[in-house]
């Protein structure tokens, strides 16, 4: 197993600007401190278009703290951001969604009490008429909407339902579904599964498989490395706030990842110590209690 | 679910049959009845109508046309502020300040004219200023500190109470300010802040007017505007509002600084119709403003509600003031009478907010 750190990361980019190579979104060394809290430090990472680029790591391994940096929301404070081989610094998300940046979050993807229509194309809202009298362009942005829910295989019957009433799955779907539809080159996606069931995690997976086929560049954050496995092509493992692994999808198994991921031996520890507890019977522990899923259950 | 993610060839790819069709069975539309008892405004009508029916019936005098203007100019001095009291409390924020920032408009614009012997729309003007500062400074303190925005603008009622009475004493010797009455520009300014018209001989304060007008235009841009649409953003889920580029700041200075022109307006009307300012008025009005809005079923958490809602909502007080009056009862009974709806009004929308939100 590679536990060289960083060292693993694949094709070292010439200085050389090659534009078919050059990663949409690239991090050299980045790193951020909040105060005298070192949340991540000395990560690399590519995003290339048509590819999904997973990152793993648990809770607290700084994956939020990663995508808040590409995604706008925070400002690093080392290492190199580069978007389309030139440096830059966000200062908010609209910086980052003019670069085609979008970032859909596992919890902050929609406001639930606004209809899905208006949730749709929040801070991107459609208007038309003179400036005292511009007014939202509700009829034009209620067809673009449903037109592209139905692309994403959503079907409402009612765009003014509050997107509050929409499965997890659904809220996922409509708000990747706006990214796209706003020109997102970059996606990222924070857990977009993590609170889902199994089939809705499929459909998700289905849409995140079905970005790349666009050409988008997709960043997919998880902790799940069997919904990694599934669609990515390249994995970066982070570990209290560092990258314990960056490797090619043909160069890494799944049950590596796994271990990687969860840290094996700690899985087998902590499953030694339910044991020990009364009153819990192994055999009938969730299966995610350990991120394992019987293969082709998804 | 069959097939995994990367058999898919074109991305608008899933077909009929891999979990799309069920979607359309579950998301069946809720009964007509429920979605039109979901929207802000129709709990607060009926109770408006609940109200104005009561007291038609307890008290005959209120039939009269003059009886129905008096509950309407008491309404529309409160509903003039419970519109941006409530578009700020939808954009998730309170200003407990409001009441008292009235006030501080109003003796702004007394005092700096009587003192100098300005044309009193200098004063007027001053005034503006003073109170737009006042709504900018509330709403940057919020916004730059990430405080409560009650916390915030307790801290600002309580100065700007204690500013009203010295600065008051201070510049008149007195605890009210000097009648301006007399002064240039007098008659022009009551003309517009508190002048009245006939109406088959009924006379009506223009406040009515302007209050139809503003909720109108309040209503128009909360739900056909850009600005409107970030006001349900940042009250309904900040983080989110600001992910996806809403500008969260600005929104919420500028609902902050729309209670100021709020406060202004109303303050002008308080000075032009009574000539002189009582400096140690308006404590408790912010509470009234924030109920009508609450009783108008905008949430008090914010994200929800309607311009419209606080137009009854701050009927309803009209009403219920007035009409005890008129039924001839002890108005003590007042406040109790506001307790009940205010509770009223709070269960309803609790309700609709789970009704909203349920799967």
């Amino acid at each position: 197993m590679n536990d060289n750190g960083t060292g693993t990361h694949g094709a070292v980019l010439p200085d050389t600007p090659a534009p078919r190579d050059t990663p949409l979104v690239e991090l050299r060394r980045v790193g951020k401190s909040y105060g005298n809290v070192r949340a991540l430090h000395g990560v690399d990472l590519a995003v290339r278009a048509g590819r999904v680029t997973c990152v793993l790591g648990d809770n607290g391994a700084g994956k939020s703290t990663l995508i808040k940096i590409i995604s706008g929301l925070h400002r690093h404070t080392e290492g190199d951001f580069l978007v389309d081989g030139r440096p830059v610094r966000f200062g908010t998300p609209r910086d980052a969604l003019d670069q085609g940046i979008a970032a859909v979050y596992q919890d902050l993807a929609t406001v639930p009490l606004m209809p899905v229509w208006r949730n749709f194309f929040l801070g991107s809202e459609l208007t038309r008429g003179p400036w005292p009298l511009r007014r939202l362009d509700i009829a034009r942005m209620k067809e673009t909407a449903d037109r592209e829910l139905r692309r994403m295989g959503i079907a409402l019957d009612d765009l003014e339902q509050p997107v509050g009433t929409l499965s997890g799955g659904q809220r996922q779907c409509v708000a990747i579904a706006r990214a796209v539809h706003f020109g997102a080159r970059v996606l990222i996606l924070d857990e977009p599964t993590a609170a889902l069931g199994v089939k809705q995690s499929g459909v998700v997976l289905k849409y995140i498989a079905a970005a790349r086929e666009r050409g988008l560049g997709v960043v997919f954050i998880t902790h799940n490395p069997h919904h990694a496995y599934m669609v990515g092509d390249h994995f970066s493992v982070l570990r209290l706030g560092t990258l314990e692994l960056s490797a090619a999808r043909g160069d890494i198994t799944l049950e590596q990842l796994t271990d990687h991921m969860a840290g094996g031996a700690e899985l087998a520890t902590l499953k030694h110590e339910l044991s020990q507890v009364r009153g819990v019977e192994l055999d009938a522990l969730p299966e995610d209690l350990d991120d394992t899923f019987p293969e082709g259950t998804i | 679910m069959s097939g995994g993610g990367q058999a898919l060839g074109t991305p608008p790819a899933p077909g009929p049959g891999t979990g799309t069709g069920e979607r359309d069975g579950r998301t069946t539309r809720r009964p007509p009845a429920l979605r039109l008892l979901a929207r802000p405004e129709v709990g607060v009508f009926l109770g408006a109508l609940a109200v104005l029916v009561f007291f038609l019936i307890a008290a005959p005098s209120v039939r009269q046309g003059g009886s129905m203007a008096t509950v309407l100019y008491q309404s529309s001095t409160i509903g003039i502020m419970a519109l941006p009291v409530a578009l700020l409390m939808i954009g998730g924020e309170f200003d407990l300040s409001s009441g008292v920032a009235v006030i501080t408009s109003a003796l702004t614009a007394s005092m700096l004219s009587y003192q100098l012997t300005l044309n009193v729309w200098t004063g007027v003007i001053a005034a503006l200023v003073v109170s737009l500062a006042v709504g900018a400074f509330n709403g940057w303190m919020v916004v730059r500190t990430g405080l409560p925005s009650f916390l915030v603008t307790l801290g600002t009622f309580l100065i700007l109470q204690g500013v009203n009475l010295a600065v008051t004493k201070l510049v008149t010797g007195n605890v009210a300010t000097d009648d301006v009455s007399d002064m240039d520009g007098f008659g022009q300014a009551k003309k517009i802040f508190a002048s009245s018209f006939d109406v088959g001989g009924v006379q009506v304060k223009i406040t009515v007017v302007w209050w139809l007008v503003f909720a109108a235009l309040a209503t128009w841009v909360l739900l056909r505007t850009k600005y409107g649409n970030w006001v349900f953003a940042v009250g309904g889920d900040q983080d989110s509002a600001r992910a996806v580029g809403v500008p969260v700041r600005f929104t919420k200075i500028t609902l902050f600084m729309l209670v100021g022109l709020g406060a202004w307006f109303v303050g002008m009307h308080n000075l032009f119709s009574f000539n002189t300012v009582q400096s140690g008025e308006g404590v408790g009005n912010e509470l009234i403003y924030i109920a009508a809005a609450v009783i108008g079923g905008c949430l008090l958490t914010g994200g929800y509600g309607s311009a419209i809602g606080p137009l009854f909502g701050a009927f309803m007080f009209g009403m219920v003031n007035q009409g005890i009056v008129y039924a001839g009862w002890n108005p003590d009974w007042f406040k109790a009478f506001l307790g009940v709806m205010l509770l009223g009004a709070v269960l309803i929308n609790l309700w609709v907010q789970r009704t909203a939100t349920r799967r």
